[in-house]
């Protein structure tokens, strides 16, 4: 698989606090990788750093031959004194071709919304909408951070399902926050957890089987969308996200550094 | 008189043409009271504008420029909330010109004209400063829309596709500095940013698009310099503020009206 972006032992610090470190990753063509970890554990500095909006204070982002990212933000706020249509807020994307507008519109479902004011969206089109704005300028890297944020357990399974097929067709590779410690998309290749630094890393087992599980989305289809990534630590942390002590009854299912 | 009066008119139309569109973008990115604060500190600029013998309406743009890149660096720097910042630099900008005024002993300055304008002052230079000050900011705006407004929309998602964000802002700046500087004479530094954004706030009711809103911004404008003139030579009332005051009616009339569609 050919790589597209490598973090380099990426730290972050401000006002003297640690938002990131060490962390060292990279992201290949086609592999979807979802970020987990709890609120204020880093997610977001770490796509903002891939980004370019944040400066990392050691390491680098290095971004291999030719990759282009399409971003999708957490939410769109748009001041309602702005009248502002889908079709006119996808042709702001830079070096947009104004052609592409509808088929990536028909390719996020979203066809009939093109006319329609960005301030009466509901949470789901509203994803589809950054979703579509995305993928306009034809990315090999989709960076998209909590995309479904705001959205139903329905909704949540049929946005994964569109993800993943626009990842099967376009070959790209994908980059994901999850909202939610223990619910990711199933197509996801890799899981990482973060916490300040790499908690741990694997591919989210399936468990179709649980009756937790069944009883939140006993939606067909479920199942190929959303799974449960079961993960132990090995370690606890205090409130500044350092590690206090090493414990584990099962060394070989755990996480390490 | 009715020549006087022509002249009058002129200027505000072209004033009103160019303040629309800006104005648009003024309520867009909530920026009302940062383009106040540029305001008042334009009386700084043309008390050192009368100092140091410069062009008055150059003085106040480089003044405003001067203050907008002062405000952005402090706001940077969270040392106190942008309104409050705002406050203190509006007012003591307002304050300091006013003093500074009252230095220039053996210059006559009309304070009263500065502050609320005096349209029927206008000279030639004046209309020449509108109109091709006017010329230079809509040009601008046009060859600039599609980057100011992705910035407007959402400033992340514009930078991550590489717009020079940093650079389009100040552009922006630069430009309501520009219209300041011009607009100063007709309803004078009191005054000038109404007649921004209430002819836009008044436009966002009628527009479904961005280039509708800022088109429709710049004719409402326009209507309210033509009927704020006509009150005036009716019923003596002075210029500037009866323009404001029309925009207002104007405001008040759309916004009773009942909506026709989804917008």
């Amino acid at each position: 698989m050919t790589p597209l972006i490598t973090f380099n032992n990426i730290g972050i610090e401000f006002d003297n606090r640690v938002l990131l470190n060490q962390i060292n990753m990279t992201i290949h063509q086609g592999e979807i990788v979802t970020l987990i970890g709890p609120n204020g554990s880093g997610k977001s500095t770490l796509i903002r750093t891939l980004l370019g909006l944040q400066v990392p204070t050691t390491g680098k982002v290095v971004n291999h031959s030719s990759t282009r990212v399409g971003y999708m933000p957490q939410k769109l706020h748009i001041d309602p004194t702005l009248p502002l249509d889908v079709s006119n807020f996808l042709a702001l994307v830079r070096h947009v071709d104004k052609k592409r507008i509808p088929e990536v519109l028909a390719r996020v479902g979203i066809e009939k919304l093109a006319k329609t004011q960005v301030h009466v969206l509901s949470g789901g089109e509203t994803q589809r909408v950054l979703l579509a704005r995305a993928l306009l300028n034809r990315p090999n890297l989709l960076v998209l951070d909590e995309p479904v944020q705001g959205v139903d357990v329905n909704g949540q399974v049929e946005l994964y399902s569109l993800i993943a097929s626009i990842r099967d067709e376009l070959q790209c590779g994908v980059l994901m926050v999850s909202h939610d410690l223990h619910l990711v998309m199933a197509k996801t290749d890799t899981v990482v957890c973060i916490n300040q630094h790499v908690c741990c890393s694997g591919t989210p087992q399936h468990v179709t089987g649980h009756p937790a599980y069944q009883a939140l989305f006993g939606v067909p289809g479920a199942e190929e969308s959303i799974a449960i990534y079961a993960h132990v630590h090995d370690h606890v942390h205090d409130d500044h996200g350092d590690v206090l002590s090493t414990q584990s009854s099962e060394p070989d299912k755990t996480c390490h550094h | 008189m009715l020549d006087l009066l022509f002249r009058a008119l002129f200027g505000g139309l072209g004033v009103a043409a160019v303040a629309g569109p800006l104005g648009a973008f003024v309520v867009w990115r909530r920026m009302a009271y940062f383009g106040d604060t540029l305001a008042h500190s334009a009386l700084l600029g043309v008390a050192l504008g009368l100092l140091f013998d410069i062009n008055l309406n150059l003085a106040v743009v480089v003044l405003c420029v001067g203050l907008a890149l002062v405000l952005v660096t402090l706001q940077k720097k969270h040392i106190i909330a942008t309104d409050t910042l705002l406050g203190i630099l509006a007012h003591s900008s307002l304050s300091l010109g006013l003093v500074a005024v009252s230095f220039l002993d053996n210059i006559r300055i009309d304070l009263m004209a500065y502050l609320f304008g005096d349209l029927l002052a206008i000279s030639t230079t004046d209309l020449y400063w509108i109109y091709i000050g006017g010329a230079v900011v809509l040009l601008l705006l046009t060859l600039f829309w599609k980057p100011l407004l992705a910035m407007t929309v959402n400033e992340e998602l514009a930078k991550v596709e590489g717009y020079p964000v940093e650079a389009i802002r100040l552009l922006l700046m630069l430009l309501v500095a520009l219209v300041i500087a011009v607009a100063m004479k007709i309803v004078g530094v009191l005054l000038i940013t109404s007649l921004m954004i209430i002819p836009a706030a008044t436009a966002r009711r009628v527009s479904n698009s961005p280039v509708q809103m800022a088109t429709m911004a710049s004719l409402i404008g326009c209507v309210s310099v033509g009927s704020g003139l006509w009150a005036s030579y009716q019923w003596d009332t002075p210029a500037g503020p009866s323009v404001v005051v029309c925009a207002a009616l104007l405001f008040l009339f759309i916004y009773s009206l009942p909506k026709f569609n989804r917008v």
